[in-house]
């Protein structure tokens, strides 16, 4: 029975460095559960600036609606900047807190945090999303705002299938529900706040619980 | 009723004996190409061993290597062979039927 251990080791062995070695495995679920708590601040915040407008009686999707009636407010005027603020505060936390739990993990497993199998993650994850983010920028120069909260998920989405070659598979089914649900989003325009919060904000909640308990709790034992 | 086989260990490849080879060619099978300090970090090894090991894989011919430079740097990344590949192919198999072995056995 030792050989046959041993040759289970050797298998395992085997795996352990054809996984290190071309899979980024540090990603810690931890990062998936701050930035999920990060973005519902964010659309929290949001939500705000679009519910003081309720208050004063000024509807957002009315001013949508009448952009081409010649209102003096215009969307862009309304949301533009401080949307945009909170856009990018959000995003830079959360990218902030994601760094930090897999560099915590990335200690622990051993797997170093900048090195090849991290960069070509970063490279797979990053090139739809520095697109998507041009053509976002593109749609709301248009006045297309409706489409903004979709195409984050649909971005976004594509981003996480693509890199799930790179890291723990899992995270293709992360990136297939984002993309469910921005296409659901692009047939109910004027909810992406909602469908926004609820992409990156629980479905990243509930996929950072998910791995940590998956893939941390039992190591850290 | 079957009579247990006798476990087959000449299948195995005298080349992948070694830990730090099997773990080389491991690394190879997924990347395209990996650099000498991927492979000494991923292997946790010292210079002079895995030189050493890279040399026996390379005369066995089942890795190839390209010597290449980052700024003034040489920077050298390794790949499998076909052979390279065969091999490490076969001896997975051989692996799986010794397993199989010592179960049914």
């Amino acid at each position: 029975m030792t050989e046959h251990q041993q040759t289970l080791d050797t298998l395992k062995d085997i795996r352990s460095i054809m996984d290190r070695s071309s899979r980024f495995i540090s990603l810690s679920g931890l990062s998936g559960v701050a930035a999920g708590i990060c973005a519902l601040v964010g659309a929290w915040f949001a939500y705000g600036v679009i519910g003081n407008g309720r208050q004063n009686g000024v509807k957002v999707r009315d001013l949508y609606n009448n952009r081409f009636s010649g209102t003096d407010l215009s969307v862009e005027a309304y949301m533009g900047t401080k949307l945009f603020m909170i856009a990018c505060i959000t995003f830079t936390a959360a990218l902030l807190f994601a760094f930090l739990f897999t560099w915590l993990r990335s200690r622990k497993t051993g797997v170093p945090m900048f090195g090849n199998v991290s960069r070509r993650l970063t490279f797979a994850i990053g090139i739809p999303i520095i697109a998507g983010a041009f053509y976002l920028v593109k749609l709301m120069e248009s006045g297309a705002y409706g489409l903004v909260a979709p195409g984050c998920l649909l971005f976004y989405g594509l981003g996480l299938v693509n890199a799930s070659r790179y890291t723990l598979d899992e995270i293709r089914f992360l990136g297939y529900c984002q993309i469910a649900l921005g296409l659901t989003n692009l047939f109910l325009v004027g909810y992406g706040l909602y469908f926004w919060a609820f992409g990156f904000g629980i479905l990243h909640i509930v996929y950072g619980i998910y791995m940590w308990n998956k893939y941390e709790r039992i190591n850290s034992k | 009723m079957e009579m247990a086989q006798p476990i087959n260990i000449s299948n195995l490849n005298k080349v992948f004996d070694n830990r730090i080879r099997l773990g080389i060619m491991s690394a190879l099978m997924v990347n395209e190409s990996i650099s000498y300090n991927d492979l000494k970090e991923l292997l946790d090894v010292t210079d002079g061993n895995l030189a050493s090991h890279l040399k026996g894989l390379e005369d066995n011919g089942y890795l190839k290597f390209q010597k290449g430079f980052i700024g003034r740097k040489t920077n050298t990344t390794y790949s499998a062979t076909k052979a390279g590949e065969k091999a490490f192919r076969q001896h997975l198999d051989a692996l799986e039927q010794m397993i199989r072995g010592t179960q049914t056995g």
